[in-house]
């Protein structure tokens, strides 16, 4: 049986992990790397890799930290933020990452979602979708969320598996950095509107908050902050929702 | 010894490359080429494969010379040969992703789309999923039955002599996942993104 999968996300900026970290076995709190390889050591089914630097001068720390961290971790590996073309995802899945996720690019132009699927499998094609409540449903946003596009997500979410996307990664900008829960309502609809897999993000805070995720439809849960601050570690996660009887892999 | 792992452009491979490197050291080397001559004189080739069955094909046939050089080294010699993947379904004769497209013809059977019994299942079919081992083969030693792999992937290879195949994986129906067929051996998982199990798997081979 197809085990849901719990996906821990790093916020990656200028190369280092943004938020501190209380492992007490890290050397370094702040290398990517080095939390990649304890999340993965601890039973985490991908890791995923949010770059949010800023400058243009610093864009080339992510292709480093990819680089080390394939070399030590053996789980796939997805990264994100800043994405705009093929060549840039070409160059991210050279220096070992398996899945690229594309954001405000597949809105701009959808033709680097077709194109890149077509070159490289829509496997590693992620489309990252933001979104926020109106009042006929959700629009989705671009930029990190600064960017309003009026455009409808659950009708994006149809469009971008037809262009070839393997995966939906949707955040909820209402829920995220609340930890008061995943907008289940959302997770659900996209995941009835479209064929491909959905990983829900935004907004966990509790180990309930997993089991809602996965329950609203979504394939896999993706989560920071719990993981990050260690309120949670993966393994007691997965035993978590194990208890619940959502199949897991431990 | 020498594990060539081709590179054919056949999409992203750096992990297949990774793993194999991590799983070899300093013991084995580990050549990641499509130069005939060092594919010929290796000692394991492992041939990868993202993307669709037919451009991984188109892939292949790209390269002068190369189907033929897997030919003499996995059919004529029986050298230890790893497909993973879309490499794996490429021993079939023929694939329906995109188009009819031949195959390598090295496992009589075909590659068709997992029946999603009207979309009550997701494609891809993406994530861990435990394999039923149903035969003994030389790269599952040590491997316990029921353990996960990762797998990624639409279509599936169904041969039509059962008795090449290795393992199973349940979604949606038995879809077989693993085969061995002589020195021939394919995984339709990625046992380089299988953590602990995979490399142990990737080890088997090497050792084989």
């Amino acid at each position: 049986m197809l085990k849901n999968r719990i996906i821990p996300c790093l916020d990656v900026k200028n190369g280092r992990v943004v938020k501190g970290i209380n492992f007490v076995d890290l050397k370094d709190a702040g290398n990517p790397v080095e939390q990649a390889k304890i999340y993965s050591d601890g039973g985490a089914d991908e890791i995923c890799f949010l770059d949010i630097t800023a400058s243009n001068e610093n864009r080339d720390t992510i292709y480093d930290v990819v680089d080390k961290t394939s070399k030590k971790c053996f789980v796939p590996l997805t990264v994100g933020g800043g994405v705009r073309s093929v060549e840039d995802i070409n160059k991210l899945l050279n220096c070992g990452a398996d899945k690229v996720s594309i954001n405000t690019a597949a809105v701009q132009n959808a033709k680097v979602v077709e194109d890149s699927s077509r070159k490289f499998g829509s496997q590693c094609i992620v489309v990252a979708i933001d979104a926020k409540r109106n009042n006929d449903g959700w629009e989705i946003f671009t930029h990190g969320g600064r960017n309003q596009t009026g455009i409808n997500a659950l009708e994006f979410a149809s469009k971008m598996e037809k262009c070839g996307a393997g995966e939906l990664l949707v955040t909820s900008m209402d829920k995220d950095g609340t930890q008061s829960g995943y907008d289940t309502e959302l997770m659900q609809k996209i995941s009835s509107a479209v064929n491909i897999p959905v990983i829900a993000s935004g907004g966990v805070g509790t180990l309930d908050h997993l089991v809602d995720g996965i329950k609203s439809g979504a394939s896999a849960v993706l989560a920071a902050s719990i993981f990050h601050y260690g309120t949670y570690s993966v393994n007691e996660a997965k035993q978590y929702l194990a208890s619940k009887d959502i199949p897991v892999r431990i | 010894m020498n594990v060539t792992i081709v590179d054919y452009n056949s999409g992203n491979i750096s992990s297949v490359i990774n793993s194999f490197k991590e799983v070899a050291r300093d013991k084995v080397n580990i050549e990641v080429t499509a130069d005939l001559n060092k594919i010929k004189s290796s000692d394991k080739v492992v041939l990868p494969g993202q993307g669709s069955f037919k451009s991984c094909v188109d892939a292949l046939n790209g390269i002068k010379g190369l189907v033929d050089t897997l030919n003499e080294f996995a059919i004529n010699n029986k050298k230890p040969l790893l497909g993973i993947c879309v490499g794996l379904q490429m021993f079939a004769d023929i694939g329906f992703e995109e188009i009819e497209t031949k195959g390598l013809g090295w496992i009589s059977g075909k590659v068709s789309k997992i029946d999603n019994q009207n979309g009550k299942y997701k494609l891809p079919h993406i994530g861990w999923n435990q394999i039923n081992i149903v035969k003994d083969s030389k790269i599952f030693k040590d491997i316990e039955n029921n353990s996960h792999m990762y797998f990624v992937h639409s279509y599936e290879f169904i041969p039509e002599d059962k008795s090449v195949v290795s393992a199973t994986t349940d979604y949606s129906s038995n879809i077989i996942c693993s085969i061995e067929k002589e020195n021939i051996f394919g995984t339709q998982f990625h046992p380089e993104k299988s953590d602990k199990t995979g490399l142990k798997i990737i080890s088997n081979f090497i050792d084989l």
